[in-house]
């Protein structure tokens, strides 16, 4: 008999008719977007603040780069010791003092000029006059060795290679971090669906044990599909979660950002102050146009097809495991030792994933975790944006399956035997000797 | 009779242990078969091997003519020892769940269980979630989930552990009734009493191995001793015990009674017929109790797990 539908249809019901999981399907999104929206907000706040910035320059060389920009004014000082212009700074309540001391040599002048500030400063201000600095000490240089400066600025040019694959498809820089985007987003939500809904799986299954219920249910239906069952049913319940997370956090998105008139999407943390002032030194302007035509650029069928496939393949591959996990243990603490074992993989693929595919998505590691059944849903996931040979994504598909079929096997033997084990937290030892039973 | 469960020559061995060695057994049809063993004895794996929970390694069950197959789910109706329900499952959807898995169609759950709800007036429960319920109440709804589809062949482990006397008094007589209809009943147990007072046969099982069958009363002129207890009103005690113990084998007596008449435990031998003891004692006094000791399915249980 196949009770299949059935055990899916009550592990989907209950999970979402489950308090806990329609608040947290309500208050999720709202929660995110809440502290997505702060952190925008008061970072706006931060880059809005008008910062003054003494300069004090002994050399007498550098000074004039030192232009009022939109949020930050520079106040050249003149005739003044350095401990007058600190106390001058301090009383002024200015951002800083950027000191210069007397130039005797200009090849040395790297290492006298200092920062003084009441607070460490923020890393954006400092390149950015370490930028301004450079620059000028340059010309200073060039000048020196007889240079003429307006040559120099003449002989300027910007370069922006055209990328094209040989077979006449254009790219850009732009769509190397849309890839980066698609691929990361994807691994990582798999990494997320993993952890939480394999968690959920697990619990369920602890669920059947403590409340010996399992024994009732095992006389009517064989532990393969009540683990099957158990694994669909959630997932279809995770899935659910997601698309009402998006769905809200969508419209909340929508909603804030029309009220409050501001674009979370451009919310700057202080790390991305720095890779945003070195987009704008290089020029990397994106523009909207940019990034239209690399999506066109992404193998979007293919990244949909390959995405539902491995998603599929790896979280199956996972849960069963946690299914496993489940069966082996009487109560969720003795899980933690046979958790890790599963997050290592895992938090290895995302590392690969993050790391080396960033860097060279074809490169000899990525290709190889991307065929590593543990990691090749996350590894090849990140990096399919940015073309895979389809032999090769099919031979990792393969090899994913092959893998799967092995671990529901051994996670059912486990299963089989663990459902009906109490009292005591089993050994790896005794669990390989159930796998023989 | 025939039988409706042949179990042959089953074992079973988790790794080094024996769990079941060479274990067969005979359940005729319509009977209620005590299935009986101290702790550890095998007899959940021998239950279920019959659930075709466990596979056995090596022998055969045979239900109803057929050797077991995964048809036979919908024919055995299982009550585990340990045993439970969703703690956060209303009551009624849940006892609908379980009684699809065994292969009711959903309306034809629903009217059964309707009736069954009724019949052991629980009705008003349906919308309550089991963790409001107390274990006795759970129980029942364990009972009813586990005959819904009417199996023929219905397997009881410790059917009455936490019921008041009540409840249990009311789950006994259903079981009677079952088989009355013509269910077949194995029943695991450690209340002797109740094995006393169901069982048409039993089987004891102890270290794996089949140590007792057959039924209880032929069980039990086996282990007869030929016992008398008696109680005579004479004047005359010590010459009547120095005369019976010199014809039989005396030991004092223990049972309760109004007066204080003399209490002995009397055993004949196979020739000896009790008519004789009795007229003999008739002369000495007026005999107020004279009964043949049939010993209990305990002592049985007791003597034959020590003897093995």
């Amino acid at each position: 008999m196949n009770h299949l539908p059935l055990i899916i249809k009550r592990e989907y019901l209950t999970k979402v008719k489950n308090k806990s999981f329609i608040v947290m399907t309500f208050l999720s999104p709202i929660i995110m977007i809440g502290l997505a929206s702060l952190v925008a907000y008061l970072s706006q706040i931060n880059n809005d603040k008008e910062r003054t910035i003494l300069v004090l320059d002994e050399s007498n060389v550098v000074q004039d780069v030192f232009k009022n920009e939109d949020h930050v004014t520079y106040n050249i000082l003149e005739n003044m010791s350095l401990k007058d212009a600190e106390e001058l700074a301090k009383q002024s309540e200015s951002y800083g003092l950027l000191y210069i001391d007397k130039l005797t040599d200009i090849d040395s002048i790297s290492g006298q000029i200092k920062f003084l500030s009441e607070e460490s400063p923020s890393l954006s201000v400092i390149s950015n006059l370490e930028a301004k600095i450079d620059k000028k000490i340059e010309y200073l240089k060039l000048q020196k060795k007889g240079v003429d400066v307006k040559m120099i600025d003449a002989a300027k040019t910007n370069v922006s290679i055209l990328q094209e694959t040989f077979k006449g498809e254009k790219t850009s820089k732009t769509d190397s971090v849309v890839k980066l985007v698609f691929g990361g987003l994807a691994g990582y939500l798999l990494f997320m669906f993993i952890i939480i809904y394999g968690n959920m799986i697990m619990r369920s299954v602890i669920e059947e044990k403590t409340s010996r219920i399992i024994e009732v249910i095992i006389s009517s239906v064989k532990p393969i599909q009540l683990m099957l069952g158990k694994i669909i049913g959630t997932s279809l319940a995770g899935i659910t979660q997601f698309v009402a997370w998006l769905l809200i956090g969508g419209v909340l998105l929508f909603v804030i950002s029309t009220v409050f008139g501001f674009d979370v999407g451009q919310m700057q943390s202080a790390n991305q102050e720095m890779m945003h002032s070195a987009m704008n030194n290089s020029e990397m302007t994106m523009q909207i146009h940019d990034l239209l035509t690399s999506f066109y650029h992404l193998p979007i069928t293919n990244l949909i097809i390959a995405f539902i496939l491995f998603f599929i393949g790896g979280y199956l591959l996972y849960s069963s495991l946690y299914a496993a996990i489940g069966a082996a243990v009487d109560n969720e603490t003795d899980t933690q030792q046979f958790i890790f074992p599963i997050l290592m993989p895992l938090m290895l693929a995302v590392y690969v994933g993050f790391f080396t595919v960033i860097e060279d998505p074809h490169g000899t590691v990525s290709t190889v975790f991307s065929f590593i059944p543990f990691t090749s849903p996350i590894v090849m996931l990140m990096r399919i944006p940015f073309g895979v040979p389809l032999w090769q994504q099919i031979v990792s598909l393969l090899i994913l399956l092959g893998t799967f079929m092995l671990t529901v096997w051994f996670a059912a033997k486990i299963y089989r035997v663990g459902i009906l084990m109490y009292g005591k937290k089993p050994t790896y030892k005794e669990i390989i000797k159930w796998i023989k039973y | 009779m025939s039988n409706i469960l042949e179990v042959q020559n089953v074992s079973k061995n988790f790794g080094s242990f024996t769990a079941l060695n060479s274990v067969s057994i005979a359940v005729p049809k319509g009977s209620i078969f005590g299935l009986l063993g101290p702790n550890g004895a095998g007899k959940t794996t021998l239950i279920r091997v019959i659930n075709q929970i466990t596979m056995p390694d090596s022998g055969h069950v045979i239900l109803d003519g057929e050797p077991l197959n995964p048809m036979h789910i919908k024919d055995i109706g299982y009550l585990p020892e340990e045993r439970g329900l969703y703690k956060s499952m209303k009551v009624g959807e849940q006892a609908l769940y379980l009684a699809q898995l065994k292969g009711l169609s959903h309306k034809e759950a629903k009217k059964r269980l309707k009736y069954w709800f009724d019949r052991l007036e629980i009705g008003d429960w349906w919308n309550k979630k089991i963790q409001e319920l107390s274990k006795g109440m759970a129980q029942k709804i364990q009972f009813v989930v586990t005959v819904l589809h009417e199996p023929k062949l219905l397997i009881f482990d410790e059917p009455f552990s936490g019921f008041d006397p009540i409840n249990a008094n009311l789950i006994k007589d259903e079981i009677l009734k079952l088989r009355d209809d013509g269910a077949t009943v194995i029943f695991s147990t450690h209340r002797m009493e109740s094995v006393e007072e169901l069982c048409d046969e039993i089987t004891l099982i102890h270290k794996s191995n089949k140590i007792l069958e057959g039924t209880l009363i032929d069980i039990k002129k086996q282990f007869k001793t030929n016992t008398f207890e008696i109680g005579i009103d004479t004047k005359q005690h010590l010459i009547l015990e120095k005369e019976l113990s010199e014809k039989f084998e005396v030991s004092p007596a223990n049972f309760k009674s109004l007066g204080d008449e003399l209490k002995l435990n009397v055993k004949l031998s196979e020739s000896d017929n009790p008519n004789d003891l009795l007229s003999y004692l008739c002369n000495y006094g007026m005999v107020s109790h004279f009964v043949e000791l049939i010993p209990s399915v305990n002592d049985i249980f007791i003597q034959s797990v020590k003897n093995n």
